[in-house]
Protein backbone atom coordinates (compact mmCIF):
# COMPACT_ATOMS: atom_id res chain seq x y z
CA UNK A 1 0.00 0.00 0.00
CA UNK A 2 1.51 3.59 -0.90
CA UNK A 3 0.49 6.42 1.65
CA UNK A 4 -2.13 7.99 -1.36
CA UNK A 5 -3.51 4.99 -0.92
CA UNK A 6 -4.26 4.68 2.75
CA UNK A 7 -7.87 5.11 3.82
CA UNK A 8 -9.07 8.55 4.79
CA UNK A 9 -12.34 8.59 3.90
CA UNK A 10 -13.98 8.39 7.14
CA UNK A 11 -15.40 5.60 9.34
CA UNK A 12 -17.99 6.88 11.92
CA UNK A 13 -17.47 3.99 14.20
CA UNK A 14 -13.65 5.44 14.77
CA UNK A 15 -15.36 8.73 16.61
CA UNK A 16 -12.51 11.32 16.47
CA UNK A 17 -9.87 8.88 16.41
CA UNK A 18 -7.30 7.28 14.01
CA UNK A 19 -5.92 4.00 13.58
CA UNK A 20 -2.35 3.30 12.67
CA UNK A 21 -1.34 1.91 9.26
CA UNK A 22 1.98 1.00 7.31
CA UNK A 23 2.28 2.11 4.06
CA UNK A 24 5.12 2.90 1.80
CA UNK A 25 6.28 6.36 1.01
CA UNK A 26 7.88 8.25 -1.91
CA UNK A 27 11.49 6.50 -0.71
CA UNK A 28 10.08 2.76 -0.44
CA UNK A 29 10.14 2.59 2.76
CA UNK A 30 6.89 1.81 4.54
CA UNK A 31 6.21 4.20 7.78
CA UNK A 32 3.50 4.84 9.95
CA UNK A 33 0.10 6.56 8.51
CA UNK A 34 -2.62 7.60 10.62
CA UNK A 35 -5.89 6.64 8.62
CA UNK A 36 -9.43 8.22 9.28
CA UNK A 37 -10.98 4.84 8.40
CA UNK A 38 -12.41 3.60 5.60
CA UNK A 39 -15.95 2.25 4.41
CA UNK A 40 -14.91 -1.25 4.53
CA UNK A 41 -14.32 -1.17 8.51
CA UNK A 42 -17.22 1.33 8.82
CA UNK A 43 -19.47 -1.48 7.05
CA UNK A 44 -18.23 -4.21 8.96
CA UNK A 45 -18.60 -2.91 12.42
CA UNK A 46 -21.69 -1.22 11.99
CA UNK A 47 -23.24 -4.68 10.45
CA UNK A 48 -22.22 -6.34 13.91
CA UNK A 49 -23.56 -3.63 15.87
CA UNK A 50 -26.90 -3.44 14.16
CA UNK A 51 -27.04 -7.14 14.34
CA UNK A 52 -26.97 -6.96 18.32
CA UNK A 53 -29.39 -3.83 17.89
CA UNK A 54 -31.82 -5.92 16.26
CA UNK A 55 -31.43 -8.58 18.87
CA UNK A 56 -32.14 -6.10 21.57
CA UNK A 57 -35.40 -4.85 19.66
CA UNK A 58 -36.50 -8.09 19.66
CA UNK A 59 -36.24 -8.57 23.32
CA UNK A 60 -37.49 -5.37 24.05
CA UNK A 61 -40.69 -6.37 21.96
CA UNK A 62 -41.11 -9.31 23.16
CA UNK A 63 -40.31 -7.94 27.03
CA UNK A 64 -43.45 -5.57 26.21
CA UNK A 65 -45.84 -8.07 25.23
CA UNK A 66 -44.58 -10.22 28.37
CA UNK A 67 -42.73 -12.78 27.12
CA UNK A 68 -39.28 -12.16 28.49
CA UNK A 69 -37.42 -10.08 31.21
CA UNK A 70 -35.88 -6.71 31.32
CA UNK A 71 -32.62 -9.19 32.19
CA UNK A 72 -32.33 -10.08 28.55
CA UNK A 73 -32.92 -6.72 26.82
CA UNK A 74 -30.01 -5.60 29.22
CA UNK A 75 -28.08 -8.28 27.70
CA UNK A 76 -28.06 -7.62 24.23
CA UNK A 77 -28.08 -3.65 24.97
CA UNK A 78 -24.52 -4.56 26.77
CA UNK A 79 -23.47 -6.56 23.62
CA UNK A 80 -23.44 -9.65 25.36
CA UNK A 81 -25.10 -12.93 24.51
CA UNK A 82 -26.10 -16.35 26.40
CA UNK A 83 -22.65 -18.01 26.72
CA UNK A 84 -20.67 -14.74 27.32
CA UNK A 85 -23.57 -13.58 29.95
CA UNK A 86 -23.23 -17.31 31.56
CA UNK A 87 -19.26 -16.94 31.41
CA UNK A 88 -19.32 -13.75 33.03
CA UNK A 89 -21.88 -14.51 35.93
CA UNK A 90 -20.82 -17.41 36.63
CA UNK A 91 -24.53 -18.63 36.24
CA UNK A 92 -25.78 -21.82 33.85
CA UNK A 93 -26.88 -20.71 30.84
CA UNK A 94 -30.46 -23.07 31.24
CA UNK A 95 -30.43 -21.31 33.89
CA UNK A 96 -30.35 -17.74 32.77
CA UNK A 97 -33.04 -18.62 30.53
CA UNK A 98 -34.78 -19.58 32.80
CA UNK A 99 -34.58 -16.17 34.56
CA UNK A 100 -35.51 -14.84 31.47
CA UNK A 101 -39.22 -15.62 32.12
CA UNK A 102 -41.30 -12.84 33.52
CA UNK A 103 -42.68 -14.82 36.33
CA UNK A 104 -39.12 -16.39 37.52
CA UNK A 105 -37.00 -12.66 37.15
CA UNK A 106 -39.93 -10.97 39.51
CA UNK A 107 -39.17 -13.72 42.49
CA UNK A 108 -35.33 -13.31 41.59
CA UNK A 109 -32.80 -13.05 45.30
CA UNK A 110 -31.56 -9.22 45.33
CA UNK A 111 -28.22 -11.27 45.52
CA UNK A 112 -28.97 -12.90 41.94
CA UNK A 113 -30.14 -9.57 40.86
CA UNK A 114 -26.44 -7.96 42.10
CA UNK A 115 -24.79 -10.68 40.40
CA UNK A 116 -26.27 -9.61 36.97
CA UNK A 117 -26.25 -6.01 37.83
CA UNK A 118 -22.37 -6.40 38.13
CA UNK A 119 -21.68 -8.11 35.25
CA UNK A 120 -23.65 -5.85 32.83
CA UNK A 121 -22.26 -2.70 34.54
CA UNK A 122 -25.61 -1.14 35.95
CA UNK A 123 -27.36 -0.95 39.47
CA UNK A 124 -29.83 -3.77 40.59
CA UNK A 125 -32.74 -0.94 40.16
CA UNK A 126 -32.12 -0.74 36.71
CA UNK A 127 -32.41 -4.07 36.13
CA UNK A 128 -36.61 -3.61 36.54
CA UNK A 129 -36.82 -1.38 34.14
CA UNK A 130 -36.80 -2.23 29.68
CA UNK A 131 -33.99 -0.03 28.21
CA UNK B 1 3.39 13.27 40.18
CA UNK B 2 4.98 10.12 39.30
CA UNK B 3 8.76 10.67 37.51
CA UNK B 4 8.70 8.46 34.64
CA UNK B 5 5.08 10.18 34.15
CA UNK B 6 7.77 12.83 32.34
CA UNK B 7 10.03 10.85 30.57
CA UNK B 8 7.69 8.35 29.25
CA UNK B 9 7.52 8.26 25.31
CA UNK B 10 3.93 7.20 23.83
CA UNK B 11 4.03 6.51 20.08
CA UNK B 12 1.03 5.71 18.18
CA UNK B 13 0.60 1.79 16.87
CA UNK B 14 -0.84 -0.65 14.39
CA UNK B 15 -1.58 -3.40 17.02
CA UNK B 16 -1.71 -3.07 20.54
CA UNK B 17 0.21 -5.94 21.69
CA UNK B 18 3.53 -4.57 19.18
CA UNK B 19 2.71 -1.05 20.03
CA UNK B 20 3.36 -1.92 23.95
CA UNK B 21 6.16 -4.28 23.77
CA UNK B 22 7.83 -1.80 21.33
CA UNK B 23 6.96 1.43 23.81
CA UNK B 24 7.22 -0.53 27.28
CA UNK B 25 11.27 -1.81 26.06
CA UNK B 26 11.99 1.24 24.44
CA UNK B 27 11.61 3.07 27.95
CA UNK B 28 13.30 0.48 30.00
CA UNK B 29 16.24 1.02 28.07
CA UNK B 30 16.14 -1.38 24.52
CA UNK B 31 14.55 0.94 21.57
CA UNK B 32 12.95 -1.19 19.40
CA UNK B 33 10.06 -0.09 16.94
CA UNK B 34 7.06 -1.77 16.28
CA UNK B 35 7.83 -3.40 13.48
CA UNK B 36 10.66 -4.84 14.98
CA UNK B 37 8.74 -5.83 18.14
CA UNK B 38 6.40 -7.43 15.96
CA UNK B 39 8.87 -9.63 13.78
CA UNK B 40 11.53 -10.42 16.31
CA UNK B 41 8.81 -12.46 18.26
CA UNK B 42 7.37 -13.72 15.07
CA UNK B 43 4.37 -12.57 15.65
CA UNK B 44 2.89 -13.09 12.28
CA UNK B 45 0.79 -16.07 11.40
CA UNK B 46 -2.80 -16.88 10.36
CA UNK B 47 -5.41 -18.94 12.64
CA UNK B 48 -8.69 -19.92 12.01
CA UNK B 49 -10.18 -21.25 15.47
CA UNK B 50 -14.40 -22.49 14.28
CA UNK B 51 -14.15 -24.21 18.28
CA UNK B 52 -13.56 -20.76 19.89
CA UNK B 53 -16.87 -18.28 19.10
CA UNK B 54 -17.10 -14.71 19.81
CA UNK B 55 -20.78 -13.74 19.78
CA UNK B 56 -21.78 -16.75 17.49
CA UNK B 57 -18.56 -16.88 14.87
CA UNK B 58 -15.12 -18.49 14.81
CA UNK B 59 -11.85 -16.47 15.98
CA UNK B 60 -9.85 -15.69 12.98
CA UNK B 61 -6.38 -14.35 14.02
CA UNK B 62 -3.90 -12.38 11.81
CA UNK B 63 -0.92 -13.51 14.29
CA UNK B 64 0.18 -15.47 17.35
CA UNK B 65 -1.78 -15.73 20.57
CA UNK B 66 -2.09 -12.87 23.22
CA UNK B 67 1.50 -12.18 24.82
CA UNK B 68 2.84 -13.97 22.57
CA UNK B 69 5.20 -11.08 21.50
CA UNK B 70 5.89 -9.93 24.82
CA UNK B 71 7.02 -13.66 25.43
CA UNK B 72 8.79 -13.33 22.49
CA UNK B 73 10.90 -10.03 22.87
CA UNK B 74 12.54 -11.94 26.55
CA UNK B 75 15.82 -13.82 24.36
CA UNK B 76 16.71 -11.18 22.22
CA UNK B 77 16.40 -8.25 24.50
CA UNK B 78 17.86 -10.63 27.39
CA UNK B 79 15.49 -9.54 29.66
CA UNK B 80 12.97 -11.13 32.08
CA UNK B 81 9.28 -10.07 32.44
CA UNK B 82 7.08 -10.04 35.43
CA UNK B 83 3.76 -11.44 34.80
CA UNK B 84 0.76 -11.02 37.80
CA UNK B 85 -2.46 -12.23 38.24
CA UNK B 86 -4.63 -11.14 40.61
CA UNK B 87 -7.49 -12.94 42.64
CA UNK B 88 -8.95 -10.09 44.62
CA UNK B 89 -10.08 -7.12 42.48
CA UNK B 90 -8.42 -4.63 45.38
CA UNK B 91 -5.31 -6.48 45.70
CA UNK B 92 -4.57 -6.34 41.79
CA UNK B 93 -5.46 -2.39 42.21
CA UNK B 94 -3.47 -2.10 45.30
CA UNK B 95 -0.23 -3.70 43.15
CA UNK B 96 -0.50 -2.00 39.90
CA UNK B 97 -0.68 1.40 42.33
CA UNK B 98 2.29 0.18 44.59
CA UNK B 99 4.30 -0.70 41.16
CA UNK B 100 3.09 3.34 39.75
CA UNK B 101 4.73 4.42 42.77
CA UNK B 102 8.32 3.06 42.30
CA UNK B 103 8.18 4.66 39.11
CA UNK B 104 7.08 1.49 36.87
CA UNK B 105 5.46 1.41 33.68
CA UNK B 106 3.07 -1.33 33.67
CA UNK B 107 1.39 -3.20 30.89
CA UNK B 108 -2.29 -4.41 31.77
CA UNK B 109 -4.61 -6.59 29.97
CA UNK B 110 -8.33 -5.21 29.65
CA UNK B 111 -11.30 -5.42 27.99
CA UNK B 112 -12.28 -3.01 25.51
CA UNK B 113 -15.83 -2.97 26.84
CA UNK B 114 -15.07 -0.94 29.88
CA UNK B 115 -12.31 1.98 28.57
CA UNK B 116 -14.49 4.76 28.38
CA UNK B 117 -11.80 6.72 26.07
CA UNK B 118 -12.96 4.18 23.06
CA UNK B 119 -14.80 5.11 20.93
CA UNK B 120 -18.63 3.81 21.52
CA UNK B 121 -19.23 1.82 18.78
CA UNK B 122 -15.78 0.00 19.16
CA UNK B 123 -16.33 -0.98 22.44
CA UNK B 124 -17.42 -4.73 22.40
CA UNK B 125 -16.17 -7.59 24.91
CA UNK B 126 -12.96 -8.69 23.84
CA UNK B 127 -10.54 -9.09 26.47
CA UNK B 128 -7.12 -9.19 25.01
CA UNK B 129 -6.41 -5.92 24.75
CA UNK B 130 -2.64 -4.28 25.75
CA UNK B 131 -2.33 -0.59 27.12
CA UNK B 132 0.44 0.62 29.58
CA UNK B 133 -0.38 2.74 32.59
CA UNK B 134 2.54 5.33 33.32
CA UNK B 135 1.08 7.18 36.19
CA UNK B 136 -1.76 8.14 38.40
CA UNK B 137 -3.10 11.79 38.81
CA UNK B 138 -5.74 11.40 41.54
CA UNK B 139 -8.43 9.25 40.24
CA UNK B 140 -7.35 8.95 36.97
CA UNK B 141 -4.89 6.35 35.59
CA UNK B 142 -2.70 7.82 32.70
CA UNK B 143 -2.62 5.60 30.29
CA UNK B 144 -0.86 5.26 27.01
CA UNK B 145 -2.84 2.92 24.42
CA UNK B 146 -0.85 2.10 21.17
CA UNK B 147 -3.87 2.19 18.84
CA UNK B 148 -4.99 6.11 19.93
CA UNK B 149 -2.90 8.98 19.12
CA UNK B 150 -2.39 10.75 21.75
CA UNK B 151 -2.10 9.58 25.89
CA UNK B 152 -5.81 9.00 27.59
CA UNK B 153 -6.81 9.15 30.95
CA UNK B 154 -9.10 6.95 32.77
CA UNK B 155 -10.97 6.22 35.87
CA UNK B 156 -9.43 3.99 38.53
CA UNK B 157 -13.39 2.52 38.62
CA UNK B 158 -13.57 2.03 34.99
CA UNK B 159 -9.76 0.32 34.66
CA UNK B 160 -10.99 -1.84 37.84
CA UNK B 161 -13.61 -3.02 35.00
CA UNK B 162 -11.65 -3.55 32.66
CA UNK B 163 -8.88 -5.48 34.10
CA UNK B 164 -11.23 -7.64 35.86
CA UNK B 165 -13.38 -8.29 32.78
CA UNK B 166 -14.60 -12.12 33.02
CA UNK B 167 -15.43 -14.23 29.91
CA UNK B 168 -12.75 -15.90 26.71
CA UNK B 169 -9.23 -14.48 27.25
CA UNK B 170 -10.46 -12.97 31.17
CA UNK B 171 -7.43 -11.07 31.81
CA UNK B 172 -8.20 -11.68 35.52
CA UNK B 173 -6.01 -8.20 36.34
CA UNK B 174 -2.73 -9.53 34.62
CA UNK B 175 -0.05 -6.68 34.68
CA UNK B 176 3.65 -6.93 33.37
CA UNK B 177 6.59 -4.93 33.48
CA UNK B 178 10.13 -5.82 32.12
CA UNK B 179 13.70 -5.81 33.98
CA UNK B 180 16.28 -3.83 31.98
CA UNK B 181 17.40 -5.39 28.93
CA UNK B 182 20.33 -6.86 28.92
CA UNK B 183 20.83 -6.04 25.24
CA UNK B 184 19.95 -2.70 23.70
CA UNK B 185 20.56 -3.47 19.80
CA UNK B 186 19.16 -6.50 18.13
CA UNK B 187 21.46 -8.73 16.78
CA UNK B 188 21.38 -10.06 13.05
CA UNK B 189 20.85 -13.49 13.95
CA UNK B 190 17.88 -13.36 16.53
CA UNK B 191 16.53 -11.66 13.60
CA UNK B 192 17.12 -14.60 10.87
CA UNK B 193 15.93 -16.85 13.55
CA UNK B 194 12.69 -15.03 13.72
CA UNK B 195 11.57 -15.21 10.38
CA UNK B 196 12.70 -18.97 9.93
CA UNK B 197 10.46 -19.24 12.92
CA UNK B 198 7.59 -17.55 11.42
CA UNK B 199 7.84 -19.29 7.87
CA UNK B 200 7.90 -22.61 10.12
CA UNK B 201 4.67 -21.21 11.79
CA UNK B 202 2.94 -20.62 8.68
CA UNK B 203 3.88 -23.51 6.24
CA UNK B 204 3.89 -25.28 9.56
CA UNK B 205 1.29 -29.04 9.54
CA UNK B 206 -1.47 -27.40 11.67
CA UNK B 207 -4.32 -27.54 9.67
CA UNK B 208 -6.19 -24.45 11.19
CA UNK B 209 -2.98 -22.08 11.28
CA UNK B 210 -1.34 -20.93 8.77
CA UNK B 211 -1.99 -21.27 4.53
CA UNK B 212 -3.30 -24.38 6.08
CA UNK B 213 -6.03 -22.35 7.99
CA UNK B 214 -6.87 -20.23 5.13
CA UNK B 215 -7.60 -23.36 2.90
CA UNK B 216 -9.55 -24.53 5.84
CA UNK B 217 -11.69 -20.93 6.22
CA UNK B 218 -11.79 -20.52 2.20
CA UNK B 219 -14.10 -24.21 2.09
CA UNK B 220 -16.12 -22.83 4.80
CA UNK B 221 -17.19 -20.04 2.86
CA UNK B 222 -17.55 -21.92 -0.17
CA UNK B 223 -19.99 -24.24 2.06
CA UNK B 224 -22.32 -21.02 3.52
CA UNK B 225 -25.88 -20.30 2.36
CA UNK B 226 -26.96 -16.93 0.91
CA UNK B 227 -28.75 -15.91 4.04
CA UNK B 228 -28.42 -13.35 7.11
CA UNK B 229 -26.07 -15.90 8.81
CA UNK B 230 -23.60 -16.16 5.56
CA UNK B 231 -23.75 -12.33 5.28
CA UNK B 232 -22.90 -12.05 8.63
CA UNK B 233 -20.26 -14.21 8.51
CA UNK B 234 -18.31 -12.47 6.11
CA UNK B 235 -18.49 -9.66 7.60
CA UNK B 236 -17.21 -10.92 10.94
CA UNK B 237 -14.50 -12.14 8.63
CA UNK B 238 -13.45 -8.72 7.48
CA UNK B 239 -14.26 -7.15 10.95
CA UNK B 240 -11.42 -9.66 12.52
CA UNK B 241 -9.47 -8.60 9.62
CA UNK B 242 -9.74 -5.35 9.83
CA UNK B 243 -11.01 -4.38 12.98
CA UNK B 244 -10.42 -5.52 15.86
CA UNK B 245 -6.78 -6.78 17.16
CA UNK B 246 -6.63 -9.68 15.51
CA UNK B 247 -4.91 -7.87 12.65
CA UNK B 248 -4.94 -8.44 8.22
CA UNK B 249 -4.22 -7.05 5.66
CA UNK B 250 -2.41 -4.19 8.59
CA UNK B 251 0.03 -6.98 9.93
CA UNK B 252 1.14 -8.15 6.36
CA UNK B 253 1.87 -4.47 6.07
CA UNK B 254 3.50 -3.75 9.80
CA UNK B 255 5.78 -7.01 8.43
CA UNK B 256 7.11 -5.49 5.10
CA UNK B 257 8.12 -2.97 7.55
CA UNK B 258 10.10 -5.49 9.89
CA UNK B 259 11.52 -6.71 7.14
CA UNK B 260 12.86 -3.65 5.57
CA UNK B 261 14.69 -3.04 9.28
CA UNK B 262 15.94 -6.60 9.11
CA UNK B 263 17.11 -6.12 5.44
CA UNK B 264 19.40 -3.16 6.64
CA UNK B 265 20.63 -5.03 9.98
CA UNK B 266 21.35 -8.47 8.10
CA UNK B 267 22.49 -7.09 5.33
CA UNK B 268 20.69 -9.23 2.93
CA UNK B 269 19.24 -7.06 0.16
CA UNK B 270 16.78 -9.62 -0.88
CA UNK B 271 14.67 -8.79 2.05
CA UNK B 272 13.51 -5.81 0.36
CA UNK B 273 12.23 -7.30 -2.19
CA UNK B 274 10.57 -9.94 0.19
CA UNK B 275 8.75 -6.52 1.87
CA UNK B 276 8.08 -5.30 -1.43
CA UNK B 277 6.01 -9.14 -2.36
CA UNK B 278 4.37 -8.63 0.83
CA UNK B 279 3.22 -5.56 0.48
CA UNK B 280 1.57 -6.05 -2.82
CA UNK B 281 0.04 -9.31 -0.89
CA UNK B 282 -1.43 -6.67 1.87
CA UNK B 283 -3.31 -5.05 -0.69
CA UNK B 284 -4.48 -8.44 -1.61
CA UNK B 285 -5.86 -9.14 1.60
CA UNK B 286 -7.24 -5.54 1.38
CA UNK B 287 -9.35 -6.96 -1.59
CA UNK B 288 -10.43 -9.21 -0.53
CA UNK B 289 -12.05 -7.23 2.40
CA UNK B 290 -13.28 -5.05 -0.55
CA UNK B 291 -15.07 -8.11 -2.37
CA UNK B 292 -16.62 -9.22 0.80
CA UNK B 293 -18.21 -5.94 1.74
CA UNK B 294 -19.18 -4.97 -1.73
CA UNK B 295 -21.79 -8.28 -1.81
CA UNK B 296 -22.77 -7.21 1.77
CA UNK B 297 -23.98 -3.83 0.73
CA UNK B 298 -25.69 -5.26 -1.91
CA UNK B 299 -23.49 -3.46 -4.48
CA UNK B 300 -22.01 -6.97 -6.10
CA UNK B 301 -24.32 -10.06 -6.23
CA UNK B 302 -23.58 -12.85 -3.41
CA UNK B 303 -21.25 -14.88 -4.70
CA UNK B 304 -19.54 -17.33 -1.93
CA UNK B 305 -17.43 -19.39 -4.39
CA UNK B 306 -15.80 -16.22 -5.89
CA UNK B 307 -14.89 -15.42 -2.17
CA UNK B 308 -13.54 -18.17 -1.49
CA UNK B 309 -11.60 -18.57 -4.30
CA UNK B 310 -9.76 -15.30 -3.65
CA UNK B 311 -8.56 -16.22 -0.21
CA UNK B 312 -7.68 -19.66 -1.91
CA UNK B 313 -5.77 -17.58 -4.31
CA UNK B 314 -4.24 -15.64 -1.22
CA UNK B 315 -3.28 -18.63 0.35
CA UNK B 316 -1.16 -19.60 -2.27
CA UNK B 317 0.49 -16.35 -2.62
CA UNK B 318 1.15 -16.69 0.95
CA UNK B 319 2.87 -20.38 0.87
CA UNK B 320 5.09 -19.29 -2.01
CA UNK B 321 6.29 -16.13 -0.27
CA UNK B 322 7.56 -17.90 3.01
CA UNK B 323 8.76 -20.65 1.08
CA UNK B 324 10.76 -18.12 -0.60
CA UNK B 325 11.49 -16.07 2.51
CA UNK B 326 13.28 -19.09 3.94
CA UNK B 327 15.11 -19.37 1.33
CA UNK B 328 16.36 -15.62 1.43
CA UNK B 329 17.66 -16.34 5.24
CA UNK B 330 19.32 -19.36 4.87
Amino acid sequence: MDISDVPQEGNSTLGHHRKALYAKDASGRMVLVPSRGSEVDETVTLQAIQRLNAQADEARRRCVAGQTAPLEVWMWTQRMDLPLLSQVTGIWQWRIRRHFRPRVFARLKPALLERYAQALGLRAEQLQQIP
Amino acid sequence: MNPTAATFQHRHAAHCESGVASNLFSHYGAPISEAMAFGLSSALSFAYLPFVKLTGFPLIAYRMPPKFILKGLRKPLDTRLHFETFRSEEQGQRRLDALLEQGHVVGLQTSVFWLPYFPKDMRFHFNAHNLLVYGRDGDDYLVSDPVAEEPQRCAVADMQRARFAKGVLAPKGLLYYPEKPGRQVVSAADVRKAIVKTTRIVLGPVPVVGVRGMRMLAKKISRLQNDEYGLNYIGHIVRMQEEIGTGGAGFRFLYASFLQEAAALCALPELDVMAERLNAIGDDWRSFALQAVRMIKGRDAVDFAALSASLQELAVKEGDFFRALRKAVQ
